[in-house]
């Protein structure tokens, strides 16, 4: 027995386990609701004839209940799939519900309408990429905080900075001419290492840190020994290198100034294929020797260019005994 | 001291006398203390090697020298061969006297180290006086803080560029780096921002990657450092300290990718990426050598601190690239419609093939090399740099 007066005298006066109540309006949360408000036109139980569209996996139904199938609620809701054609859904609307009241087919196009934007918009958002969102873990936060703190101290920034940069200084990675040195600081450590090499030369024993410097210094020691026999062209010994050099260079094919370069200087020679962080060595500056030695052969006559600093005016008397 | 039996000051009743006896036994102590010092100091400026012997005896136990021992850790050989790997005094834990059958062999990982993807600037194929191009931008939604924070950036970086985010579809980070790469940058840096501070720094290596997400924190400007120095535009030297893993090398070598091979010495900047514990301490100085012995430093600025929390391999992934949206399947009276559609659509992806042959594309997914958890910190002297 179907009464929708019945029913719809309880719900609206008595109870329903849909029904919202808010200040200003009732919603209604059944999901055959066509609307969403609580009251007689749209509600689903007090209406035996009744229809609305619901969206299940991005396909759109149209569910109509009859009277006639009102005492089997199995089969109560017809479902009818529409078209993805919005307007065809539209059509299929209206051929559906042909003489059912005009409330019922407006609102059921209205919401073929809204889910028909819904879906195109969660369609575009999903080809968006969104930002990840990660969640703020306060304890871990404090956690790395106290550490970073620590670890800070324990740094010892400056001194470490400090220690580094006289280390390069000191292994002459700045090159032969260092710009960022003052001069006499230069010269300081040039009279250190030749004291080191003296001492060394002295036979005094001193402690080595590497085998690298040990093999640099006895290097040395051989060139500056002294009574040692060396039979040498009569070019001098820079150009003797960039013969050298010219020579590989030709031999080679390419010219790769870099490797020249580093092969004239002593200190440079090794370990430069070897994986390094942080330190850059400076390239020697060969032009300028080139330039600043000539090679010493046959007599030599000194020539002095005297030079006025001071510009005075030429008085009459100079320009006499001019 | 005080001499006669042992007794408590606070077993004094009278409070005035109490304090008087306290304060007088604690002046005593401190000044046996100070007397014992001197003696130490007396004898040792005698004895250079005592003073010696008793630093090698006093080594205080902290973290760094407790280190976990970590396979990947590069062994001494390596380090003793690559002279400016500088380790610290408290670096690495020294390694065990007997070869340890899980570390790696030198030979192999050096020329794995070598083959890299930085190797193009280390091998100097590029011009060493030209400096690598950096991009520099934000997330989407920055704010003035983080702007600021960008242009600081940029003044470190001698071939920095800073450019505001685009907003909206198109201008995800892959594709950005994707385009970046394709113009000649080296690399890009997007800073991120969370409650309008910046709070990761993204660097991705162009144009085949790696990418490593930074956590950013401790940010000071140069304005907030008292008596800090101005920055000239010479580029800098670089000192990189305390790298020691495989993972530490590479996060090094990635930094160093962002400067200029060959530092200009006459500016004496340094910039300097510290390692200790993992947290990477960023700071920028000014150099002098006053003598042999004796620096002196200026801070320049900005500083601040980053934390790697995982490198991922190729640039960031653009989830859905070169996808066309998809449209909306209609049921069409005519099912001759559809076919001239399809047609056209391969024929634009062909295109968009053709035009990015020399672009590297982003992948669909990130590929992790290493990501941080809480859970692969089974000690608090577990460190993974």
């Amino acid at each position: 027995m179907q009464s929708d007066d019945v029913i719809w005298s309880v719900i609206n006066q008595q109870f329903c386990s849909y029904k919202v109540k808010t200040q200003t309006q009732n919603f209604c949360r059944n999901e055959y609701n066509v609307s969403g408000l609580c009251n007689r036109q749209s509600c689903p139980l007090a209406n035996s004839r009744y229809a609305t569209v619901r969206e299940t996996e991005g396909v759109l139904y149209l569910y109509v209940k009859t009277i006639e199938r009102a005492h089997s609620p199995a089969h109560m809701w017809e479902k009818i799939k529409l078209s993805n054609n919005y307007m065809k859904a539209l059509q299929q609307i209206d051929q559906e519900l042909v003489y059912w009241p005009n409330f019922t087919v407006h609102k059921c196009k209205q919401r073929v309408t809204k889910i028909t934007q819904y879906l195109l918009k969660m369609r575009r958002l999903r080809l968006r990429q969104q930002p990840k969102l990660v969640g703020v873990k306060k304890k871990l936060d404090r956690r790395d905080a106290v550490r970073e703190r620590k670890a800070l101290s324990a740094a010892h920034l400056e001194a470490s900075i400090e220690k580094e940069l006289l280390e390069r200084l000191k292994s002459k990675a700045y090159g032969d001419a260092p710009l960022n040195v003052n001069e006499s600081v230069w010269q300081a450590v040039l009279d250190r290492e030749r004291k080191a090499d003296k001492g060394l030369s002295q036979g005094e024993e001193l402690e080595m840190e590497d085998d690298e410097t040990d093999e640099e210094l006895e290097e040395e020691l051989e060139e500056e020994g002294w009574g040692e026999r060396e039979y040498v062209s009569d070019l001098s010994e820079d150009e003797e290198d960039d013969m050298n050099e010219r020579l590989t260079a030709r031999m080679q094919g390419d010219g790769s100034d870099e490797q020249s370069d580093e092969e004239g200087s002593d200190e440079n020679v090794d370990d430069e294929p070897k994986p390094s962080l942080g330190k850059r060595k400076a390239k020697s500056i060969p032009p300028k020797r080139q330039t600043g030695k000539k090679p010493k052969r046959g007599p030599r006559v000194e020539v002095e260019y005297e030079q006025d600093l001071e510009t005075v005016p030429l008085t009459k008397q100079m320009l006499d005994s001019w | 001291m005080v001499s006669g039996p042992r007794f408590e000051p606070s077993l004094i009743k009278n409070k005035v006398k109490r304090e008087d006896v306290y304060r007088k036994r604690k002046k005593a102590k401190s000044q046996d203390k100070l007397q014992r010092r001197l003696a130490q100091a007396k004898l040792e400026a005698n004895d250079p090697a005592a003073k010696q012997k008793r630093k090698s005896e006093n080594v205080p136990h902290t973290l760094d020298n407790m280190r976990e021992f970590d396979p990947s850790i590069l062994t001494a050989e390596l380090e003793a061969s690559s002279s400016a790997v500088p380790l610290d005094v408290e670096g690495a834990p020294k390694t065990p006297e007997d070869p340890d059958p899980n570390a790696q062999p030198v030979n192999e990982t050096a020329a794995d180290i070598a083959s890299d993807d930085f190797a193009a600037y280390f091998e100097s194929v590029l011009d060493p006086t030209v400096p690598p191009k950096v991009l520099i931008t934000t997330g989407f939604k920055a704010t003035k803080v983080t702007y600021d924070f960008c242009d600081e950036l940029s003044t470190i970086f001698p071939g920095a560029e800073f450019i505001r985010r685009k907003k909206g579809k198109g201008f995800e980070m892959g594709k950005i780096a994707m385009w970046a790469g394709a113009r000649g940058y080296t690399n890009l840096c997007v800073v991120n921002e969370d409650q309008k501070k910046p709070n990761a720094i993204i660097v991705v290596h162009l144009p085949n990657g790696p990418t490593a997400y930074f956590k950013l924190t401790s940010i000071d400007n140069s304005k907030r450092i008292p008596g800090h120095a101005k920055a000239t535009t010479h580029y800098p030297e670089l000192v990189l300290n305390g790298f020691v893993t495989r993972l530490g090398h590479a996060v090094g070598r990635m930094f160093q990718t962002l400067f200029p091979p060959m530092p200009e010495f006459q500016g004496r900047q340094v910039v300097t990426l510290h390692n200790q514990r993992d947290f990477l301490f960023f700071r920028r100085h000014r150099y002098a050598f006053r003598s042999p012995e004796k620096v002196a430093l200026q801070e320049i600025g900005p500083r601040f601190t980053l934390k790697l929390r995982w490198l991922t391999k190729g640039i960031p992934a653009v989830q859905h690239m070169g996808e066309p949206a998809k449209k909306l399947r209609f049921d069409t009276d005519e099912p001759n419609d559809q076919a001239p559609q399809v047609a056209e659509q391969v024929e634009k992806c062909e295109d968009a093939k053709g035009a990015s042959r020399q672009l590297v594309q982003p992948p669909r997914q990130n590929e992790y090399l290493w990501i941080w958890k809480p859970e692969l910190e089974t000690t608090r002297r577990t460190f993974f740099l």
